[in-house]
């Protein structure tokens, strides 16, 4: 019999994995003030005060994307991935994720997706993570022979198979999350949430977590949403970048096109023959930095073309190069715009 | 017919069958086990320890035997007195459950139960395990000087008891086991709503060790009145949970409990271990439910 109506959440190629409509979440927190009479006083009476950690975001992802939610610390990134692996229930709004309300926390939702918390172990401590292993083998009711060809897989990729048998505290940073991302891709889910998963790596280690990730999703088509704070990871994964900050996105688009739409210059350096005089890179109009014969100019994309020339035919130039500005730049840039707009929604 | 479950993905999922939950739950007493067999050094010294407070116990009846001319008080002779303190510690081998409330509301403190949340795996299942796994480890460690204790106080007891009373001297440990473990997962939900549970863990071990029978059989207070007429205190204890952690099989090994009473008080306990077992999971049920508007 054709199998056309599953009876399930519907989830063809193309179509949304997760789609999320005016998503808030308010916390409530204590303020408590300074000193230890304040805090008798507190005893008795509090003020508390709403902290919106999201303020109403929406946003669709495909399957198969991969996609990077940036902003600065307290932005809402981690409440936002929170909500979305049912954790967390929201104050408004709705989500689905995989066809499912994600803070429903039915089992068959569970099965198919899969968070990875930087700081937070889902493997045994004083056990090898093999035994992780099994036990995520049982609770995901994986088949045995799937389950060995998965693992095999996973841990190979990742060049960790000895570092399984052996006793996971007795293990590195990197090693370890190495090894919590093999636990968490076991039953192949549809749909990883990775929050932080290269923090406190080292490059070897983040560059080898890097080519997994590719990896795995090119293969897999899994859907993956990261919070990162390391532009490497977003320039190395993710050709979609969502900058949240203050609860709110503020872009949500390639990653090519934050560039295009925040970026008034490029970096031009030049190798010169010696040390300029003072006032002679100055007179181009430019903000310069200056170190010995290397000199570093911000110029406007618009005018590039016409200055570049210019000072290659006046100075004895050794070397050139013309960079974007760092991504880091362009994000922090990115998110001091954002600290700015609830200001300006205030006054509005 | 065509496979309901089946997905555009071919599934990794093994079909669940009537057993899957069972299965989950050995491999997770399995791996607790292994866990707690990395412990057993400290094990072997938590359980020497433990012999120490019946002996200051058993010099302190000594001296009140000393000291008065009867043969017994309240129904116990100096021997009934030792028998007494060495099987309460046989019951609170079953019933104590040292860290559980402490670790539960410290994995909602620090955030580590996160994972029994997006994990399609039952978190008070899970702390049944554990718990049976921290159990045998220490039953297997714990047999040989109980073994000792119990040859050398042999004359301190009197004969084996008949079968009857044998079943339900174990039927009274395995519920003071369960009893002990939903009281004190239970207790330890209370984190969900309290930061810091210490200070009414504290307390609880205060009540449960002047109400379980831990300082001096309940029977002792069968004459004490509660001034409502023809209630002693005892009458009130046994239809409190306490007793049946520690007191309760003690009691039962020794004969003091029998026929129609014994059957009754079987039935207490029993209705207890429904009644927190039920408490434990609307706790958590709702504990959970807390944690995810609040926070997280």
């Amino acid at each position: 019999m054709h199998n056309s109506n599953r009876g399930g959440p519907v989830d063809t190629d193309g179509a949304a994995v997760i789609t999320v409509d005016s998503l808030a979440k308010e916390y409530r927190v204590y303020d408590k003030p300074e000193g230890l009479l304040a805090s008798v006083t507190g005893l008795f009476h509090r003020t508390n005060r709403l902290v919106e950690a999201l303020r109403g975001v929406s946003l669709t992802v495909g399957r198969g994307e991969f996609v990077a939610l940036l902003g600065p610390n307290g932005a809402g990134k981690t409440t936002f991935l929170k909500l979305l692996s049912g954790i967390i229930t929201p104050s408004r709004g709705t989500a689905r994720v995989l066809g499912h309300v994600p803070w429903e926390r039915t089992d068959d939702f569970r099965r198919r997706f899969a968070l990875v918390m930087g700081q937070r172990n889902q493997l045994w401590w004083d056990l090898p993570a093999a035994e992780s292993f099994r036990l995520h083998k049982e609770i995901y009711r994986i088949e045995p022979a799937r389950f060995d060809r998965t693992r095999d897989e996973l841990v190979d990729l990742l060049g960790v198979r000895k570092l399984m048998l052996q006793p996971v505290r007795e293990l590195s940073l990197g090693e370890r999350m190495k090894l919590e991302l093999v636990a968490a891709l076991l039953h192949e889910p549809e749909v990883l949430f990775l929050d932080e998963p290269t923090i406190g790596l080292d490059v070897v280690a983040q560059h080898t977590i890097h080519g997994f990730l590719k990896a795995v999703q090119a293969e897999r088509r899994v859907t993956v949403v990261l919070t990162t704070h390391y532009m490497k990871d977003v320039a190395a994964l993710c050709e979609r970048v969502v900058v949240i900050t203050h609860g709110s996105i503020l872009h949500d688009g390639p990653l090519g096109e934050i560039v295009d739409r925040f970026t008034t210059h490029k970096i031009v350096t030049l190798d010169l023959d010696a040390t300029p005089a003072p006032g002679q890179m100055e007179r181009f109009g430019f903000p310069c930095e200056i170190r010995g014969p290397r000199v570093t100019l911000r110029i406007d994309r618009t005018r590039i073309a016409d200055v570049l020339p210019e000072i290659l035919r006046s100075e004895s130039v050794r070397d050139v190069s013309v960079e974007d500005v760092p991504l880091e730049e362009i994000v922090a840039t990115l998110f001091r715009a954002g600290a700015a707009a609830p200001m300006a929604e205030a006054t509005a | 017919m065509s496979n309901a479950a089946s997905t555009d993905h071919a599934s990794p999922h093994a079909t669940g069958g009537p057993f899957a939950g069972l299965r989950i739950w050995f491999t997770m007493l399995a791996i607790c086990l292994e866990e707690r067999l990395v412990y057993r050094g400290d094990f072997i010294i938590g359980t020497l320890m433990r012999f120490l407070p019946i002996v200051t116990q058993v010099f302190l009846w000594t001296a009140v035997f000393n000291a008065t001319s009867k043969a017994d008080i309240a129904g116990y002779s100096r021997n009934d007195i030792v028998a007494y303190y060495l099987l309460t510690m046989v019951t609170r081998a079953f019933s104590s459950m040292p860290g559980l409330s402490g670790g539960i509301s410290r994995s909602v403190r620090d955030g580590s139960v996160k994972k029994y949340l997006v994990q399609p795996v039952d978190y008070v299942a899970y702390l049944l395990a554990a718990r049976i796994a921290h159990k045998l480890v220490y039953y297997i460690v714990a047999i040989l000087p109980f073994a000792g204790v119990f040859y050398v106080c042999r004359s301190y007891f009197p004969p084996v008891p008949d079968a009857v009373t044998i079943v339900a001297y174990v039927l009274s440990l395995v519920l003071s086991f369960l009893l002990g473990f939903f009281m004190e997962a239970t207790l330890g939900m209370l984190g969900f709503w309290f930061l810091e549970v210490s200070s009414i863990i504290f307390a609880y071990m205060l009540v449960q060790y002047l109400l379980s029978g831990h300082m001096f059989p309940i029977d002792m207070l069968a004459d004490i009145p509660t001034g409502i007429a023809g209630v002693s205190i005892a009458d009130v204890i046994r239809w409190l949970p306490f007793e049946y952690t520690a007191y309760f099989p003690a009691a039962v090994w020794l004969g003091k409990i029998q026929g129609a009473t014994l059957a009754r008080d079987l039935a207490i306990e029993a209705g207890w271990v429904v009644v927190m077992a039920v408490a434990c999971r609307i706790a958590w049920w709702r504990g959970t439910r807390r944690y995810s508007a609040f926070g997280g």
